[in-house]
C-alpha cells in the first residue's frame, strides 16, 4: 500500500505548520484518501488510475492555498533552534521579538533592570556630556581645527603686571608688535572679554561684552543674522563709542528678535554705542562655558575707560585667536614668532620695570597654540573634577551590573528548564546564547535610553549649580556622536557585563538533568554560587572605593568651610559704587569716598562699613614685592588699600599698634599694617613696630609699620598663612571712580540694599551700584569642591544600596539551597543562635573579603584625588575605618534577615522538602 | 457545478449532515456526494481546507475518537453558535431557493 503520509508531507511541507498540527493533518487527510482509494477500487478503475486521480486532488494548488489561510500555528512561535533558513535581519527580529515577549511577560524584574542601567547610564551620560561640552567638542565655527593663538609660552618668569581677563595673554603694546612681525597666521585677531554695565539707573546692569579687533568675525567666519558685524574699517585709533554688534541669544532676549534694533543705540558704561547688527545664532562666543551679548571694537576701549588697559603698558588683557597660513604647521608659525620674540620685547619693555624685572621680561618667547575647542576658564576648574567624577560614575555603572549579573543568574535557574525543553528539541549552544543576550541587550538599550533621557533633566541641573551671580555658565550640550558614541558603548559594555556570562552558564545546563529536577533548579551548584559571591564580593569592594571617596570629599568640603579665614564671613555686604559717570576731578574724589563712606556708614542698620580695594577670597588681588632694610630683598608679598574701620567691620584681630586713621594724610610718611605671616618672616621675634621696608627697587617709597592683624586667606581658602600688607586710602586714591565698601549690618539684606540704594541715590543719582553677600562670594568659590562632595556622596550612597541589595541576594539564595542541610544540623541539635551566626559568617566572609579588596583599591587610587582635597590625605585613616564600619554595619542589617529566616526554618518541613 | 456556487452552499451541507450526530470527514464528503447523486463531489483539496475553516470559526469542532477494532478518526459535530448559523443558512436558503421559484413560476403562468 501506498504512503499516503509521505505523499502529503512533502505536498504541505511549505506550510512549515507546528509540529502537532502537521501530524494531525497528515492523518486525516491520510485517511481520507485511503478511504478514497478503497472506494475508487472497487468501481471499474485500476489502481494506477485511481493512484493517478488521487496523487492530481493531493498537488492541486488549492490545497495549499485553502489551508495556509485556515491552519496555522495556534502557539507564539518557539525559536528552538534550527540556525538554517531565514535572512539574518530576520532571525535577528524574531530574537528581538521573544525577547520583548520574555520582558513583557517579567514586568518586574525588566523593570528593576532598566531601572538600574538608567541610573548607572545616566549618571555617567550627564557627566560626560559636561566633559564633552568642556573638553571635547570644538568651536562652533567654520574649520575650527585651524585655529590657534598667540601666547608666551616656556617662561617661568611669566608675567608682572595687572591681569584683566580670564585669558591674560599679551599687552596692547606687544599684541600691535605681533601684529606686523608674525607670518604664520594668514589672519589673527584680538580679542578682550569684560563687563560693561548697560543700565542708567543706579543699580548696575552688566553685558558680558567681547572687545575685538575689526577682523575677528572674519577670521572665525561668523556670519551675521541681521545688518553687518564688526569690520576692519571700525577698528581704528581714536575710534571711541560707534558702532555695537549683539548676539544672537541677546538680541532675542533683550529686543525679542524686533529687526528694528537698528535704529537703536546701546549704552555700555554710560556711552552710548549705535547698534549694527547681530550675529548668526550658532555662535554663543569663542569661551567654552560663557557666552557674550555685545561686541564692540578694541579701539573703544579707550574711549571707555580714562585709565583703562589700552593705555597701560603692563596691562595683560589682549586674547589672540587666528588662522594658520596654508602650509604652516604650529610648530613652524612657533618657531617664526620665537625667532621675532627678542625683538617684539625690546621694542615694547614698559619703563616702570627695573634690572630684574626688565631682564625678566626680555626673556619671554612667543608660540601658538591650538585653539579648536575655544578658551575655556571652566575647563580648566573641572575638568579635572569631571573626569574624576566620570570615574566614579563608572564604578556605579560596574557595581549595578554586577547587580544585575546576579539578577540574571538567579533567572537562569528558574529558565533553566526552558533551555532544557529547547536544547532537546535541537537547539545549540551558540542559538540560545544569542537569544539570551538579545534579551540583556534590548533591556540595556531601554536602560540607556531611559538613562538618556535622565541625563538630559541632569545634565541642565549641574550647569545651573556651576552658575553663579557674578559668572552665569552657558554650555550648549547637544547629542553629538561623542555622546552617542558614549551611551552605545555603555550599553554594550552593560551588556557584556551583566548579560554574557549568565548566557553562557544557562545554556550549559545538561537536558536530562534540569528535566528531571522539579523546583530547585540545578544552576544552585557549587559553581553558580561561586560566581555570584565573585559578583558581590566585588561589589563590596568597588562600594568601599566609593563610600571612601565620597567621605575624602565631604570632609574636604567640611574642611574648608570649617577654614578660619581670620575674618568673619557672615553678615557682610559687599557693595561696588562705580562714580565714573559723575566725571570727577582727581582732587576731589578722595574727598568724595570719605563724604561716600559717612553717609553709608550712617544708614540705619549698619554696624560698621569700611573701603577695601577688592574683597578677600574674590580672585581679585595685588601682587607685589619688598626690600627690608638690612634683609631680604624683592620678596612677594600680597597688598590691599583699604579705609580706617576695615579690621573692625571684617572683625580681624589687630595684635599690636594701631589702625588708620585719617591723621594719616598722603603727605606723611606711608603707613602700612601688615599680617602676623609678614613678622614671622621679615622681622622674626623683634618688635615690628615703627620698622621700615620699601617697594622693591624704590628707596624713596618707605613704609612704616604701624600695626600687626591676624593672618587672613587672601587668595584661597586653601592657602598657607603669607604676608601681607595693607595700605590706607587716606594716603593715597586707590582706584579712582569708584569704590568697594564691606557693610557689616545684621540686617535682612533686601531692605538694607534699598536704604543704601536710596542713600546713594540722595548723593548722585548719577552712581551706579552692585551688591554682593561675601559669604555667597566665598561659597560660590567652593563650587568644585561642593560638586565633588555632594555627586561622590551620591554616588557612594547610591553604590552601597546596591552592593547591599547584592550581598541580601545571594545570602538568601544560599539559604534557600541550604534549607535541608539547617533542617538537618537543626534535628541534630543546632540551635537557632547557631544557624544564626552560620549565616551571618558566611556574609562576614563575603563581606570581609570585598572590604579587603576594597581598602587596598581605595588606598591606590586614593592619590589621584590628592590634588583636591583640603585638611586630609588620601589616606585618611580615619575615614577608611568609618567607610569600613558604615559598610559592615549596613551589611549586617542586609544579611541578618535571610539569617534570621535561615534559624526560623522548621527542620521537619525543611527535611520533608527533600 | 460552479465553484462559486459550491462553496457558498457547501458549509450548508456540511453543517445540515452533522446536525444529529458526528461524522468523520470522509464520512461526510461521501454523504454529499451520495445524496446529490454524484453532482456534487469534493476533492481533499477543496474539503478539508473548507472544513479546518469552519472549525476555526467555530462553527464546528473536532475530536479524535477511537473505535474498538477501528483505526481512530477525527469526529466533526456542531457547535452551539454552527446551530445558530445553521438555522440562519437554512432559512436564508429558503428565502432564495423560493424566491428563485416565484420567478422561474411566473414564467411559465
Amino acid at each position: 500500500m501506498r504512503s499516503w503520509r509521505d505523499e502529503i508531507r512533502s505536498a504541505i511541507a511549505v506550510l512549515n505548520l507546528e509540529a502537532t498540527r502537521e501530524a494531525e493533518v497528515l492523518e486525516e487527510l491520510s485517511q481520507h484518501l485511503q478511504d478514497r482509494r478503497e472506494a475508487m477500487l472497487a468501481s471499474e478503475l485500476t489502481a494506477q488510475q485511481v493512484d493517478e486521480a488521487l496523487m492530481q486532488e493531493l498537488h492541486d494548488p488549492a490545497l495549499i492555498a485553502g489551508l495556509k489561510a485556515t491552519v496555522h500555528s495556534e502557539l507564539p512561535f518557539l525559536p528552538v533552534g534550527s540556525d538554517s533558513g531565514g535572512q539574518l535581519l530576520g532571525r535577528i527580529w524574531m530574537d528581538l521579538r521573544y525577547a520583548g515577549r520574555v520582558s513583557i511577560q517579567n514586568p518586574g524584574f525588566s523593570l528593576v533592570v532598566i531601572l538600574s542601567l538608567a541610573l548607572g547610564i545616566g549618571a555617567n551620560t550627564a557627566i560626560f556630556q559636561l566633559l564633552n561640552a568642556v573638553r571635547l567638542r570644538v568651536l562652533p565655527v567654520s574649520k575650527p581645527e585651524g585655529l590657534a593663538s598667540v601666547r608666551i609660552v616656556d617662561s617661568p618668569h611669566c608675567c608682572t603686571g595687572d591681569f584683566y581677563s580670564d585669558h591674560p595673554d599679551l599687552t596692547a603694546d606687544i599684541w600691535n608688535q605681533v601684529r606686523q612681525q608674525q607670518q604664520g597666521f594668514s589672519k589673527i585677531a584680538a580679542w578682550y572679554p569684560t563687563r560693561l554695565n548697560s543700565s542708567r539707573g543706579i543699580e548696575s546692569k552688566p553685558v558680558s561684552t567681547l572687545m575685538v579687533s575689526g577682523n575677528f568675525f572674519d577670521v572665525l567666519g561668523v556670519q551675521p543674522s541681521l545688518g553687518r558685524l564688526i569690520s576692519p574699517a571700525d577698528d581704528y585709533r581714536g575710534c571711541g563709542a560707534q558702532g555695537a554688534v549683539v548676539s544672537y541669544g541677546f538680541w532675542q532676549r533683550e529686543f525679542g528678535g524686533d529687526p528694528g534694533i537698528l535704529e537703536k543705540k546701546i549704552t555700555l558704561d554710560g556711552h552710548p554705542f549705535q547698534i549694527m547688527g547681530a550675529t548668526a545664532p550658532d555662535f554663543a562666543g569663542i569661551e567654552v562655558g560663557r557666552t557674550f551679548d555685545v561686541a564692540i571694537p578694541l579701539c573703544a576701549e579707550e574711549a571707555i575707560s580714562a585709565k583703562g588697559p589700552s593705555r597701560d603698558p603692563v596691562a595683560w588683557w589682549i586674547t589672540t585667536i587666528g588662522r594658520l597660513r596654508p602650509g604652516w604647521t604650529l610648530e613652524r608659525a612657533s618657531a617664526q614668532l620665537a625667532g621675532v620674540s627678542p625683538g617684539i620685547f625690546a621694542a615694547t619693555v614698559p619703563v616702570q620695570f627695573d634690572g630684574p624685572a626688565r631682564k625678566d621680561y626680555l626673556s619671554f618667547r612667543l608660540g601658538a597654540v591650538p585653539e579648536a575647542n575655544g578658551f575655556s576658564t571652566l575647563r580648566t576648574n573641572y575638568q579635572e573634577p569631571l573626569w574624576l567624577l566620570l570615574g566614579l560614575a563608572g564604578l556605579v555603572l560596574l557595581i549595578a551590573c554586577a547587580n544585575l549579573a546576579n539578577l540574571m543568574l538567579a533567572r537562569a535557574s528558574a529558565r533553566e528548564r526552558e533551555m532544557a525543553l529547547r536544547l532537546t528539541l535541537g537547539a545549540s549552544r551558540p542559538r540560545l546564547i544569542r537569544q539570551l543576550v538579545t534579551e540583556s541587550l534590548l533591556l540595556a538599550v531601554l536602560g540607556a535610553a531611559a538613562g538618556v533621557v535622565l541625563a538630559q533633566m541632569l545634565s541642565p541641573l549641574l550647569i545651573t549649580y556651576l552658575s553663579t551671580q557674578l559668572d552665569q555658565v552657558f554650555l550648549e550640550l547637544t547629542l553629538d556622536w561623542h555622546v552617542v558614541g558614549f551611551v552605545t558603548g555603555l550599553a554594550v559594555l552593560a551588556t557584556v557585563l551583566f548579560g554574557l556570562t549568565p548566557a553562557f552558564r544557562a545554556s550549559r545546563v545538561a537536558p536530562g538533568m534540569a528535566l528531571k529536577a522539579s523546583g530547585r533548579g540545578v544552576s544552585a551548584s557549587g559553581e553558580s554560587v561561586l560566581l555570584r559571591r565573585v559578583l558581590v564580593v566585588s561589589q563590596v569592594a568597588l562600594s568601599m572605593v566609593l563610600l571612601v571617596s565620597a567621605l575624602l570629599f565631604v570632609r574636604t568640603f567640611q574642611n574648608l568651610m570649617r577654614v578660619d579665614t581670620g575674618f568673619q564671613q557672615g553678615h557682610i555686604l559687599i557693595a561696588n559704587f562705580d562714580y565714573s559717570p559723575l566725571k570727577l576731578p582727581e582732587s576731589s574724589q578722595m574727598v568724595f569716598k570719605r563724604e561716600l563712606l559717612t553717609r553709608i556708614q550712617a544708614v540705619p542698620g549698619v554696624a560698621s562699613a569700611a573701603e577695601t580695594l577688592f574683597p578677600p577670597l574674590s580672585q581679585a588681588g595685588w601682587d607685589g614685592s619688598v626690600d627690608i632694610p638690612d634683609g631680604p630683598q624683592r620678596q612677594d608679598v600680597r597688598l590691599s588699600r583699604i579705609s580706617p574701620g576695615y579690621f573692625k567691620t571684617m572683625e580681624m584681630e589687630l595684635i599690636s599698634g594701631r589702625d588708620f586713621n585719617y591723621a594719616d594724610a598722603p603727605a606723611a610718611i606711608h603707613k602700612a599694617v601688615v599680617n602676623r605671616a609678614f613678622v614671622l618672616k621679615f622681622f622674626g621675634k623683634t618688635n615690628p613696630l615703627g620698622r621700615m621696608f620699601y617697594d622693591s627697587g624704590k628707596r624713596d617709597m618707605p613704609y612704616q609699620v604701624i600695626g600687626v592683624v591676624n593672618d587672613t586667606k587672601y587668595y584661597s581658602l586653601r592657602e598657607d598663612p603669607a604676608p601681607i600688607v595693607f595700605v590706607s586710602f587716606t594716603q593715597a586714591n586707590g582706584p579712582q571712580e569708584r569704590s568697594t565698601l564691606m557693610i557689616r549690618s545684621n540686617e535682612s539684606l533686601p531692605p538694607l540694599m534699598s536704604s543704601i540704594k536710596s542713600t546713594a541715590s540722595q548723593i548722585n543719582p548719577g552712581m551706579v551700584l552692585d551688591f554682593s553677600a561675601l559669604k555667597t562670594q566665598i561659597l560660590d568659590g567652593l563650587l568644585r569642591e561642593r560638586l565633588l562632595a555632594m555627586l561622590s556622596g551620591f554616588f557612594g550612597v547610591l553604590a552601597t544600596v546596591l552592593a547591599m541589595v547584592g550581598l541580601y541576594g545571594v545570602i538568601s539564595c544560599l539559604v534557600v539551597k541550604r534549607a535541608n542541610e539547617i533542617g538537618l544540623r537543626m534535628a541534630l541539635g543546632a540551635n537557632r543562635l547557631d544557624i544564626l551566626a552560620m549565616v551571618l559568617r558566611e556574609a562576614a566572609t563575603l563581606l570581609g573579603a570585598g572590604l579587603a579588596i576594597g581598602a587596598v583599591l581605595a588606598l591606590s587610587v586614593g592619590n589621584i584625588a590628592a590634588s583636591m582635597l583640603y585638611g586630609l590625605k588620601p589616606r585618611d585613616p580615619l575615614t577608611l575605618a568609618a567607610a569600613v564600619t558604615a559598610m559592615a554595619a549596613i551589611a549586617l542589617a542586609a544579611s541578618l534577615l535571610p539569617a534570621q529566616r535561615a534559624a526560623s526554618v522548621d527542620p521537619m518541613t525543611a527535611l520533608r522538602e527533600e | 457545478m460552479d465553484r462559486e456556487l459550491k462553496r457558498g452552499s457547501t458549509e450548508l451541507l456540511i453543517l445540515s449532515l452533522i446536525e444529529y450526530r458526528a461524522r468523520h470527514g470522509y464520512e461526510i464528503s461521501k454523504l454529499i456526494e451520495d445524496r446529490s447523486g454524484g453532482v456534487l463531489t469534493f476533492n481533499v483539496a477543496s474539503f478539508y481546507p473548507l472544513l479546518y475553516r469552519l472549525e476555526q470559526r467555530g462553527l464546528i469542532s473536532g475530536r479524535w475518537v477511537e473505535k474498538a477494532g477501528q483505526r481512530r478518526r477525527r469526529y466533526y459535530k456542531l457547535t452551539a453558535s454552527g446551530k445558530k448559523m445553521l438555522k440562519a443558512q437554512r432559512s436564508t436558503w429558503r428565502d432564495f431557493v423560493d424566491a428563485i421559484q416565484r420567478i422561474t413560476a411566473a414564467e411559465h403562468a
